[in-house]
Formats: C-alpha cells, structure tokens, sequence
C-alpha cells in the first residue's frame, strides 16, 4: 500500500515537471498558429463553436506565410544552415586531426603543445570579444563569412576531447598494422581513425552546429549586412520591428529551433554520452 | 616509428589547430593586455591611458550595477537550478520507472533551443496581463498581481525562471549519468545495515557524485557570469529600466561596441575572466581538498 503511494507520487511528480516544461512549447505552437487579435485573447488556443469548444478554424499559417514572403526568412535561414554546417564540419575536422597528434603520435614538442591546449581551456570567451573584433578590422574581415567563421575553427577542448577518445578507442596495434601495409598517413586517418572514433564525431558535430547556430553575439558584432544575417540575429532585428506581432515571431522561433530538434533526434545517442564521458568518467 | 627522421605526419595533422588558434587566440589574448591600457573610438583609433580604464572601472556605477545583477542572477540560478535538476535525476533514476527515456528526452529538449530564440519564446509569456505565466498565477492564485512586472522591476526573477527551463534537463543529464555510476552493491548494503533513504542519499550516494556535482556547478557559475543574449533580447535590446536586466558582459558589449571603446571592453573583459579564473582555481582547490579527505 505504501509502496503504491509512493509510486504514484513518484510518476505524479515526473509527470507534473514534464508537463511544466513542454507548456512553453505548446504555447509557442498555439501562438504561431493565430493571428495577431486572438493571440491576445486566448492563452493556448482560441475559443470558438468547434470541437471541445474551440475555434479551429479560427488558425491560421499566416504568420509562416508573411515570414517566408514579405519578411524574408527564406534568407535567414539559408544563412543559418550554411554557417553552421560548414562551421561545424571545419570545427570537427580541425579538432579530430590535432587531437589525432596529440594521441597517437610520438614527436618532439608533443607536450608543450599538450600544454598549451589545457591552458587554453580556462580562457573565457568575453576576454577576446573586442581584440578579435580589432584584429578582424586590421584584417578587414568584417562582414565576412570568413571573419565569422575562422576564428572559431579551433576550439581548444574540441582537440582536448579527440584526444581522449582516440587514446581509449584507437588501438595502436591497429596503426601500426596498416602502416606496415604501406598506408599514407591521411588514408589511415579517414579510413580508420576516424570511423573508431564516430561517436564522439557526432557528438561534438552536434555541439559546433549548436554552437553557432544559437550563436548572437557574434554574428551580431561582426556582420553588419541584413543579407548576410542568420536566424538569430534576423529574428531578432524582427522582434524589434515587429515586438508586439508575437504570433509572427512565435512562428520564427519555430523555423529557428526545428532544424536543431531534427538534428538531435538523428545524433542523439552519441550526443548525450559525448556530453557526459568527459565528467563522469574524469 | 624511425626516430632519426624528423616526423612531418603529426605537425601536417596540428597545423590547422595550430595556425588558427595562433592567429585567434594567442594573439588577441596579447592584444587584450594592451588594449586595456587604451582608449578607442571604434577599431581604428586608439590612445594610451594607462591603467585609467581599471581606475574608472573601480567606481562606475554602471559596472557596479551590472555586476551586482550578474550575481544576483547566478546565485539564483544556482540555488535554483541545481537541486530541482538533482531532484529530476534521483526521480527518474528510480529501479523499475517506465518511460524513462521519454522523460529524460522531455527534460532534455529545453536545452536545444538556443538562448536568443529563448528569450524571444518567452517575451510573450512574461507580458504583464496578457502573458502565460502572470495570467496562470492570477487563475490560480487569485490574489496574484497580473500586473506583476517581470521585464522590468522584476526582471531577474524572470532570467533566473527561463534559465530554470533551460538548464534544469541539460543538469539532470550529468546528475543521471553519476547517480547510475553510483555501485549498486554499495546501496544495497547501505540498506541491510538499516540506513533509511536519507541516509543513504546522504552518505553513499552524495559521496559518489560530488565530483560530478562540482563539475556541474563549475559550469554553471561560469555560464551564468556570461550571461548577455537572454536579458539584451527579452528586454528589446537593451539593459531595461533602470538597468534592471544589465549583465556585465552586456555593459561589456555596450561599451565595445555600441560605444565603440574597445579598450575599456577589455579591462571589463580582463575582470570578468580574472573572476572566472579564480572561481576555477577555488572550486578545484575544494574539489582536491574533498578528495583527500
């Protein structure tokens, strides 16, 4: 009997926190769905004649009509998938490759570098906001895809955790076996380094896509043409014009976080141990 | 491997890491210390002042401000955040629980919408009568204010709220991962000495996770000291009323870049890595201290 107090308790919580978190989806869903007058008189969905006493037909796709027509999101987002997959494919390449190096090569130099890439992991972003935007004047990259993209290529804990992951799931026997086989060294890295290590590639392509894809202040600072701005900054500078039209920028913010959802679901077992293995495990 | 010839495979493979982080990090972290001891007015033009920047830092009441709200906001956070995402792990670490892979999934998904489209999400629901969140409490807690103000007098309530939605899940998740980490044989004897669930909570199991729990704090404290797109977009780009929602790296963006004072950005850039830099060191300090206990 007390056992089954308990238990309804137990799932009466999970259930009531589950709810507590998905409510702000729904209502992101039921605001896109309505025009501007019934967003402000209904909460979820408008009332009306229907079914459970609600106005379906009153729901529109006006607001995702106006945005990919007159307010030019097709734009924005295009940005946005181009920034962010190439971003996040450089990012994974540059890291896998130098924590390759790190793990599986013997050479003089190895631990000063090694150095130098756990000091850099205590060096907080905000730190470099404004020299790096300086450099990119001097540089003239500003505006640029380039300037935006660059400078986040290396990431000192991507290479630190490549390293990890090849030192516990690329066996040197392995190496040293194709090798005698007389393979290159750029074929045994594609070809049998990288496929060892696949989990932790989807996780961290998953955790740079993010990264710049939820990216603001960046972008932000560095790109001043509307052509060129992702969704992030797009939306935003719609908020503004638009603040009081919420069903419109509910709408954006649904094609802003679908392509992430999507993505998670596809990587989503390596994600969440790639998330994890560097804690638990430490 | 043939040690007599010097190896050109592994510098081919850092060479990208390398150039990059050379030309991205090492350099503009060199430029950071000069740059605090200069005034700019854009990127272009520049003139020494010494440590002046650090002298006006010391008493602008601006600074003052944003840092005061930064750790209000963190603190609150913390408090909040971190027990209700311990809460959530122990709940679903449950033996036998049905649907834990939904929940956790359900938990979870907060944290793949990113901070701006998080801020633009939740405007609508802080709107004083129209808004989700006021007109609820009003339904149910009929003395509830609906005209509560939480984009401006209350603004950091609000902040510390919608980063309770977002990072209560992405916790949970290494707060899982340690709980089923923790060994059962450990629990199960625990139990046959007579130890109640307190207990065991208390000295078997908090033991085995506070390495993970001090990792997730670490992370925590050092997200929330930079806290900028979630308060600059809620409150339509900028600091609110009275600079109610004003973070430091907010007036560190404003100052940079608004303002176009780069060198002032970095002595405010220097302080705020410096504290984060201490706060590190000090938890890791705690962290060797509980070890070797």
């Amino acid at each position: 009997m007390l056992r089954r107090l308990a238990n309804v308790l137990l799932y009466g919580l999970l259930i009531f926190f589950a709810v507590l978190t998905l409510v702000p989806f729904a209502y992101m869903v039921c605001g896109a769905l309505k025009s501007k007058y019934d967003f402000a008189a209904s909460l979820f969905l408008p009332a009306g004649g229907g079914w459970l006493g609600v106005g379906w037909d009153r729901l529109t796709l006006a607001n995702f009509a106006r945005l990919f027509t007159e307010l030019g999101l097709p734009r924005a987002l295009h940005n946005s998938i181009l920034l962010a997959s190439v971003s996040s494919i450089l990012t994974v390449l540059c890291c896998a490759m130098g924590g390759y190096a790190l793990a599986k090569h013997r050479f003089r130099g190895r631990d000063t570098v090694m150095g130098v890439v756990l000091s850099a992991l205590i060096i907080p972003g905000p730190l470099l906001l404004a020299p790096s935007f300086q450099l990119l004047y001097n540089l003239d990259l500003l505006d640029t895809y380039t300037g935006l993209i660059l400078p986040g290529l290396a990431p000192a804990f991507g290479v630190f955790l490549f390293r990890q992951a090849m030192l516990n799931s690329v066996p040197d026997e392995l190496l040293e076996a194709a090798r005698m086989d007389g393979a290159g060294e750029i074929r045994i890295f594609f070809e049998l380094v990288l496929p060892l290590v696949r989990p932790m590639l989807g996780a961290f392509l998953m955790i740079s896509f993010m990264g710049t894809w939820n990216n603001f202040i960046s972008p932000q600072i560095i790109l001043q043409s509307p052509e060129l701005h992702p969704l992030s900054v797009a939306l935003n500078n719609l908020k503004g014009l638009y603040g009081t039209d919420y069903g419109v920028i509910m709408a954006g913010t649904i094609v802003s976080i679908a392509p992430v959802m999507c993505l998670f679901l596809l990587l989503q077992k390596e994600f969440i141990s790639g998330l994890t293995s560097g804690a638990v495990k430490g | 491997m043939r040690p007599q010839r010097f190896n050109f495979a592994p510098w081919l493979f850092l060479a990208p890491f390398l150039g990059v982080f050379a030309v991205f990090t090492i350099w503009p972290l060199l430029r950071s210390f000069v740059l605090a001891l200069q005034q700019t007015y854009g990127p272009g033009t520049t003139a020494w002042v010494g440590l002046r920047n650090f002298r006006f830092l010391a008493t602008d009441p601006l600074f003052w401000t944003a840092a005061f709200n930064t750790l209000q906001y963190t603190l609150g956070s913390l408090l909040i955040q971190l027990p209700v995402a311990l809460g959530l792990a122990l709940l679903l670490n449950r033996r036998g629980l049905r649907g834990r892979g939904v929940l956790r999934l359900t938990f979870f998904a907060p944290s793949l919408v990113g901070l701006p489209f998080v801020a633009m999400l939740f405007a609508p629901i802080f709107e004083k009568r129209t808004g989700l969140l006021n007109a609820s409490l009003h339904w149910f807690f009929p003395l509830w204010d609906p005209e509560f103000a939480w984009m401006s007098e209350y603004v950091m309530s609000a902040l510390i709220l919608a980063a309770l939605w977002i990072y209560a899940g992405f916790n949970m998740v290494y707060f899982l991962a340690a709980l089923q980490n923790v060994p059962g044989e450990l629990l199960e004897a625990a139990a046959m000495d007579g130890a109640g669930p307190w207990q065991r909570f208390r000295h078997v199991i908090l033991p085995e996770i506070a390495p993970v729990a001090g990792f997730v704090t670490l992370l925590s404290t050092i997200g929330s000291f930079q806290m900028f797109e979630l308060s600059y977009i809620l409150l339509n780009n900028g600091p609110g009323p009275e600079n109610r929602g004003l973070t430091v790296m907010m007036y560190l963006y404003q100052t940079g870049f608004l303002t176009g004072d780069l060198g002032y950005a970095s002595a405010i850039g220097w302080v705020l890595a410096l504290t984060l830099m201490g706060i590190a060191l000090f938890q890791r300090r705690l962290a060797r201290r509980y070890e070797n206990r």
